[in-house]
């Protein structure tokens, strides 16, 4: 039963997935500029055309943030655009961003009754497409607060987890103040997804729109330096606090010449480009050096944004080494497709080994060995095993490790009794609340390194706890 | 924005700054530093807070002009402001009262080891301060460091003022003299010239504590630009620093990696050079 879609289900199953317009891979590999251009309004309305409007639409389970995306993709197919971000919008803030950077193929898209057969509809790329159309048209209307509530509530770091914190809490009438270490706001998706990934324009406006909203931002400060949480409570007067401070400490593999001139970790590497605007230097002070033979060593979307940014700097060759195969590459299956049509080299089930020195004290070459899959380990893939006496030395100048990171320790070690697990994370329940009364946490740093949007919907989760944490504060005891 | 209340030039080249940051003025302590970007496009780099004023909420930057940021930063005036301060970071340097220590200071690095020094005499010490300047314009903050210590020793590496030779020298006639107790030294300056100081005192077996400037980019521990390797192990300079044991620091390593960018560095400078050269010509015209 359909209202509104004039086909009959075997017509839709016959339109096929549309593709994004995108900039050839020769053009695009030696620039910064966006990749993809997303849908244009003719091919939004076609792939809009695909959905079978389930009566029990599964996508939305795939969804971290339970987006309706029936009802969504339904207005695109009514052509209301503004409607259909309007929709979005009520469970998630950022969809311009969310559009671009969500693995739809391992969430909401995986679970499209449309992908059992055929191809899923290509939900990130119809949720991308209304963003843009509003953005583009100057179409948004923010969000009216009614209620102005006294409590000041601070959050802690301005990446995802932190902006939809400030925004929900915002929206609901408190004052927020948000704490940033860096001069500028959006942790990783300012710092580490490259431009060509995620136009900054598009997270200066979303910044924009959430200070319309009230929130008081403050750069340039780091919590446990500059004050400290205990501070913020007793001379600062907040009375909740949401700590979203990532996991930014980057780890190394421990092998021989890692301090090396010519050795990146891929959080240094990639801010410098992004952050500092190294790719425009001199014109920028911040200086980046690459050879004409890069490698990357790991298989995220970390060591996927860095070496395609170092083929953009010009890197002849520019290697992603990686210990196991293709499929257990944690990246989205889009950066791995657009990687390998920008001349990105992988040599896969390949484990570094010891880092080669010339005469100067730079890198000249990567000894590595190549490993074979063995038995599942405990997260279920297949152990990468070396091949003995497989070893051989790759030839660069540029080695960049994009193995993971960890929680930056700083707040953990000036917060006396926040309760911290493995690896240095903060330990919170199914409401965000850490060990501490009043300190909510969330995003990488009490997952340890996953998502934009598990970092929202756990900022969301969190603001609705401190709501109710804050009226249980101001309500007489029984 | 952060603004400049004074400046003050203490030698050709380098400048005082007292700067508004009142949340940094308010938490400082000894050894800590802060990350500064001139202005837009610019730079983020590391310099120590030398003294804080929290009832002003100033703090007080030393700067030697050697690269096209800090050149670029000394070409500023009062009434002008530095577009990013963030701190205090870096973990405070531990005072404690040691009995005699020897506070060993070179070029700028004196005014690194000035708050240094002062906290150490009101820790009950007593301060045999060495400083060491390449010649005799160089030497700063003589006199207030001899607030501070009950001996001030200057040498000159060229021999223009004071003690002709290194502060090695000066270091090991203190550590030989009879009876002097030498128990721990602090040493800021130079890479090369904390190397010869840690040298040294591992033949005497006495602690030794250097501070240590090296590549950075945050400053808050999230790119490893800044690490190095002190007692076989990896550490991150900004936040398991900037001061370490001087017996187990690589010296070697490290400074071999801060050369990674000087070729690049001189470009910067140059440019900054133009532009300034630009600047005051306008102001000419
Ligand atoms: C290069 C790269 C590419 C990625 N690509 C994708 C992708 O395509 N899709 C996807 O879903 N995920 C991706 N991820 C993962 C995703 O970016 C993170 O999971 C997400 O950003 C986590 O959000 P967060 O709010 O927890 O923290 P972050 O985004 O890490 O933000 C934390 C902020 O807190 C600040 N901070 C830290 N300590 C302090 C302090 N003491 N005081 C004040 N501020 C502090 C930091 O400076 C930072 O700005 C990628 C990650 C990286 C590194
Ligand atoms: S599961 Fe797929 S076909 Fe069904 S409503 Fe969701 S997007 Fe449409
Ligand atoms: S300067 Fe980036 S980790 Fe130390």
């Amino acid at each position: 039963m359909s209202a509104v879609n004039p086909l009959k289900p075997s017509q839709r199953m016959k339109i096929p997935r549309q593709e994004s317009i995108e900039q050839p891979a020769a053009e695009r590999s030696i620039n910064f500029l966006e990749v993809s251009f997303g849908f244009d309004e003719d091919r939004a309305v076609l792939e809009s055309q695909r959905c079978l409007e389930c009566k029990e639409p599964y996508c939305t389970d795939g969804c971290p943030v339970g987006i309706d995306i029936r009802g969504f993709v339904t207005l695109v197919l009514q052509k209301d655009y503004v409607g259909a971000v309007q929709k979005i919008r009520e469970a998630n803030y950022l969809p311009a961003i969310c559009g671009r950077v969500c693995p739809q193929e391992s969430q909401c898209e995986s679970l499209c009754v449309m992908g059992k057969k055929l191809t899923p509809v290509a939900i990130g790329k119809l949720e991308r497409f209304v963003a843009d159309y509003e953005m583009k048209h100057q179409l948004f209307t923010p969000p009216v607060v009614t209620e102005r509530r006294e409590e000041k509530i601070a959050v802690v770091g301005s990446g995802p987890s932190g902006l939809t914190c400030a925004a929900e809490l915002a929206k609901m009438g408190y004052r927020v103040t948000v704490f940033e270490a860096l001069h500028a706001v959006g942790g990783v998706l300012r710092y580490g997804i490259p431009e060509f990934r995620l136009p900054k324009e598009i997270l200066d406006l979303e910044t924009e729109r959430i200070k319309a909203l009230g929130v008081e931002v403050y750069t340039n400060f780091v919590i446990g330096r500059t004050a400290t949480i205990d501070e913020l409570f007793d001379e600062w007067g907040f009375k909740a606090i949401f700590l979203g401070t990532g996991a930014g400490t980057p780890t190394f593999m421990g092998m021989p010449g890692e301090n090396l001139s010519g050795v990146y970790s891929a959080n240094e590497f990639l801010t410098r480009v992004n952050l500092m605007g190294a790719y425009r230097f001199p014109e920028n002070d911040t200086p980046i050096k690459i050879g004409k033979a890069v490698g990357v060593i790991g298989g995220g979307n970390t060591a996927m944004d860095a070496v395609r940014t170092a083929r953009r700097l010009g890197a002849e060759r520019a290697y992603l080494i990686y210990r196991r195969s293709r499929e257990e590459m944690p990246a989205r299956e889009e950066e791995i497709h657009h990687a390998e049509q920008e001349g990105i080299e992988f040599l896969l089930l390949t484990n570094p080994l010891r880092i080669l020195a010339d005469e100067n004290n730079w890198v000249q070459g990567l000894e590595c060995q190549r490993m074979t899959l063995g038995e599942p380990d405990e997260s279920g893939r297949r152990r990468p095993v070396p091949i003995p006496g497989s070893e051989f030395t790759v030839e660069l100048q540029t080695v960049i490790e994009a193995i993971g990171q960890k929680p930056n320790p700083i707040i953990q070690a000036t917060t006396p009794g926040l309760a911290t697990g493995k690896r240095g994370t903060v330990v919170t329940d199914a409401q965000q609340a850490t060990s501490r009364p009043g300190i909510f946490a969330g995003g990488d740093l009490s997952r340890g390194g996953a998502t934009v949007i598990l970092a929202m919907r756990d900022g969301k989760v969190a603001a609705r706890a401190i709501a109710g944490y804050l009226q249980g504060l101001n309500s007489p005891p029984p | 924005m952060f603004l400049i209340l004074r400046k003050k030039v203490l030698a050709p080249t380098v400048t005082q700054f007292d700067v508004k940051a009142p949340f940094i003025a308010r938490k400082r302590k000894a050894g800590n530093f802060v990350m500064i970007r001139v202005e837009e496009g610019g730079e983020r780099i590391p310099l120590t807070i030398a003294d804080s004023n929290p009832a002003e909420g100033s703090i007080t930057l030393i700067v030697q002009a050697i690269g096209g940021t800090t050149k670029l930063l000394t070409s500023k005036g009062a009434g002008d402001s530095l577009l990013d301060v963030v701190g205090p970071l870096g973990n405070p340097t531990p005072i404690e009262n040691h009995g005699v220590v020897a506070c060993v200071g070179g070029g700028v690095g004196t005014a690194e080891l000035f708050p240094i020094a002062q906290a150490l005499k009101a820790a009950g010490n007593v301060v045999h301060t060495i400083i060491g300047a390449r010649t005799r314009e160089l030497v700063i903050l003589e006199q207030e460091m001899a607030t501070c210590s009950d001996s001030v020793t200057v040498t000159t590496d060229d021999g223009s003022y004071a003690r002709k030779g290194f502060v090695t020298d000066a270091l090991k006639a203190l550590l030989d003299l009879p009876g002097s107790g030498v128990h721990a030294v602090y040493a800021i300056g130079p890479l090369p010239m904390m190397k010869a100081v840690s040298n040294l005192t591992r033949t005497y077996g006495i602690a030794t504590l250097v501070s240590l400037n090296t590549i950075m980019v945050d400053g808050t521990g999230m790119c490893g630009g800044c690490r190095l390797t002190v007692g076989g192990q990896m550490k991150f300079a900004c936040v398991d620093g900037p001061e370490f044991d001087g017996h187990a620091v690589d010296f070697d390593e490290l400074m071999k990696r801060n050369r990674t960018y000087v070729d690049m560095e001189k470009i910067t400078d140059e440019r900054h050079v133009c532009r300034l050269t630009a600047v005051r010509q306008e102001e000419i015209r």
